[in-house]
């Protein structure tokens, strides 16, 4: 074992409980319920994006599809709640089996599939399952479901006058996600997945079984992505087909992923943390109504990202990579 | 439903699928020069929508004229965006297919946020333009003219790409950057003057589908969305990167929406598309004139 690398992953746990205790004080300090609203929204969308990481990142099958899941995991527990009383928690669990096994029956065709046609068929696949759910009338189709506020309750998971509940969950599912993914990195599969996302004829000529660990990656994901979904709902109290399974949704979950580094343990959280507040502060100062800034200013970040820097910025947080940042270019080699 | 009725709706697909194609072909040409996919396509198309209106709104040019001007606004937008994004994306050391799938969707999110900012996310039309609104009837058979002349320039403007790649010195330089770019280099081709000529292309043919679309459907920042995805489908259907799969797939994709139509509610007839695309790739990975 690379004692260096055991040495670096132990010191990732030490940061990552520390980074988690200190969140947890924030909003004792903290009482402004707006931007407590920002921290659960960063929060969750780092969770969600570590999560797309694992399949996408990790396993290097960009999905641009992941609504999909996150539609499927806030449908099942807003219908189970709403039609059959059954409560969140199971909901929450059910929805995240069932996009696991959606994940792989989608995948079994979809894996065979390389490069663009991957790509393009995750989107299409969302779209498919956003029409069909607009079309579904025991679902509620284009009007959506609203779910019956019933009052605080852990039971119910509902916290109508505050939103404290709602950030310890979404930090401890971002605590989840992450300790999955770190968990994941040094287990066979973090090592198989690297191989299949290099090289996969010549992962598959070594032995790694490609096909099953783009499986295990895709349902882990899309686990992970469903639980979110269900919290989303439970946060907003309304979904409809655009507010949950939008393509949209895809984008954002990869996007803080993009921005801190793709295939990287910190990378989507610290995506996360830059890219939420800062499209919600643009929405709410520079925007006015929206109109459109917020989109500016994200895809002009993500433009300059993918051609500054298209290892992400996590490489900034050591001290090599502030040192390089500093340090004169050096001319490239004369061929 | 009469055989009346299926030919009618037919006929129209195969108008729609034209269109299509003409839609897709400049991103088949594209990723055929360079293995790269345009992600902000889409938004091509909207902002030469959006041209086309300004100009019918400000300077009363109709559509049918504006047509040419707004090809050759878009060539030099499609080249810019070479110059100033793709060409720094395809060089890029790590992350190299990611960086090409998020700088275009970076300039996509961009151009649709500039979109909302200055032209509102209000729909708009073009009015009592000359083509807007008439119907012609063929053999019994009722065709919308936008469609019709649509389809029309779609028609000319494939035969006009054939001729310029297989009969122009550029168009020859192109097609021997797509088969071999480092061989190219040896002779002396600039790689970087024909990419931003593909680029300009490509985003000259997406301008003139848009001029024409501006004359039949609304226009709104977000438009470019679902077309894009019609396109990508296109392309893949026809195998990426083959110009004339591309005018293939239009017409498959067309067709296939038409019959959906008819099968299933009007909301679902995108369904039938997206299946179709998922049906072709699992059988043949590499689209239906895809080299294997």
């Amino acid at each position: 074992m690379d004692t260096a690398f055991a040495e670096r992953r132990r010191r990732d746990l030490i940061v990552a409980c520390v980074l988690a205790a200190i969140a947890a004080t924030v909003p004792l300090f903290v009482k402004d319920v707006y931007v407590q609203n920002i921290m659960v929204l960063t929060l969750m969308w780092g969770a969600l994006s570590q999560s797309w990481n694992i399949l996408s990142g990790y396993c290097g099958q960009i999905s641009l599809g992941h609504a999909l899941y996150f539609g499927l995991g806030a449908y099942t527990t807003a219908l189970l709640f709403t039609k059959f009383g059954v409560l969140p928690w199971f909901g929450m669990l059910g929805g995240g089996v069932i996009s696991a096994l959606i994940a792989m029956a989608l995948g079994y065709p979809c894996f065979r599939l390389r490069g663009h046609y991957f790509v393009i068929a995750t989107i299409v696949i969302a779209e498919i399952g956003l029409l069909l759910f607009h079309n579904w009338d025991w679902a509620g189709a284009a009007m959506g479901i609203e779910i019956p506020a019933r009052g605080d309750s852990w039971l119910k998971f509902q916290f109508p006058r505050s939103k404290l509940p709602y950030f310890y969950f979404a930090l401890a599912l971002a605590c989840v996600a992450w300790f999955v993914t770190w968990w994941l990195e040094d287990s066979k599969w973090g090592y198989w997945w690297r191989a299949v996302k290099d090289n996969p004829e010549a992962a598959e000529s070594l032995g790694v079984d490609v096909f099953n660990s783009k499986m295990g990656a895709a349902a882990v994901s899309a686990f992970l992505v469903a639980i979110g979904g269900s919290f989303y709902a439970q946060f907003v109290y309304f979904i409809d087909p655009e507010s949950v399974m939008g393509f949209q949704f895809s984008l954002l979950m990869a996007l803080p992923a993009v921005l801190g580094g793709i295939g990287t343990l910190w990378g989507p959280m610290l995506g996360a943390v830059i890219l939420i507040p800062l499209t919600e502060l643009t929405r709410s100062y520079v925007g006015g109504s929206g109109r459109g800034v917020d989109l500016i200013v994200y895809g002009g970040l993500i433009i300059a990202i993918s051609l500054a820097r298209p290892q992400g910025l996590i490489g900034l947080f050591s001290f090599k990579g502030l040192a390089g940042l500093f340090a004169p270019k050096r001319k490239e080699a004369v061929r | 439903m009469t055989a009346e009725t299926i030919i009618q709706s037919l006929a129209s697909g195969l108008l729609m699928g034209l269109l299509y194609g003409l839609i897709a072909v400049g991103l088949a040409l594209i990723f055929g020069l360079m293995d790269v996919v345009n992600f902000a396509h889409g938004e091509f198309l909207m902002i030469a929508m959006y041209a086309t209106f300004f100009l019918f709104v400000f300077f009363a040019i109709d559509p049918l004229l504006s047509a040419p001007l707004v090809a050759a606004a878009l060539f030099v937008f499609g080249a810019v965006v070479y110059l100033l994004i793709v060409r720094f994306a395809v060089r890029a050391k790590a992350n190299a297919g990611m960086v090409q799938i998020f700088s275009t969707f970076g300039l996509a999110i961009v151009m649709r946020g500039l979109a909302q900012y200055f032209f509102t996310p209000d729909y708009r039309s073009v009015t009592h333009s000359w083509l807007g609104g008439k119907t012609v009837s063929i053999a019994g058979i009722y065709l919308p003219v936008p469609q019709l002349v649509g389809a029309l320039v779609a028609i000319a403007a494939f035969g006009a790409l054939y001729l310029f790649i297989n009969r122009t010195d550029f168009g020859r330089a192109l097609e021997a950057t797509r088969e071999d770019a480092g061989a190219v280099a040896l002779v002396g081709i600039d790689k970087n003057k024909v990419f931003a000529l593909g680029w300009g292309i490509g985003a000259a043919l997406v301008g003139l589908a848009g001029a024409v679309m501006a004359i039949f459907f609304y226009i709104y920042p977000d438009v470019g969305a679902s077309f894009a995805l019609i396109a990508y489908v296109t392309v893949a259907l026809g195998g990426f990167g083959s110009v004339f799969g591309a005018f293939a797939g239009g017409i498959i994709v067309g067709l296939v929406e038409a019959t959906t139509a008819m099968l299933l509610p009007p909301s679902l007839k995108a369904v039938g598309i997206y299946a179709v695309y998922l049906l072709v790739v699992f059988v043949r990975p590499r689209g239906l004139f895809g080299s294997m």
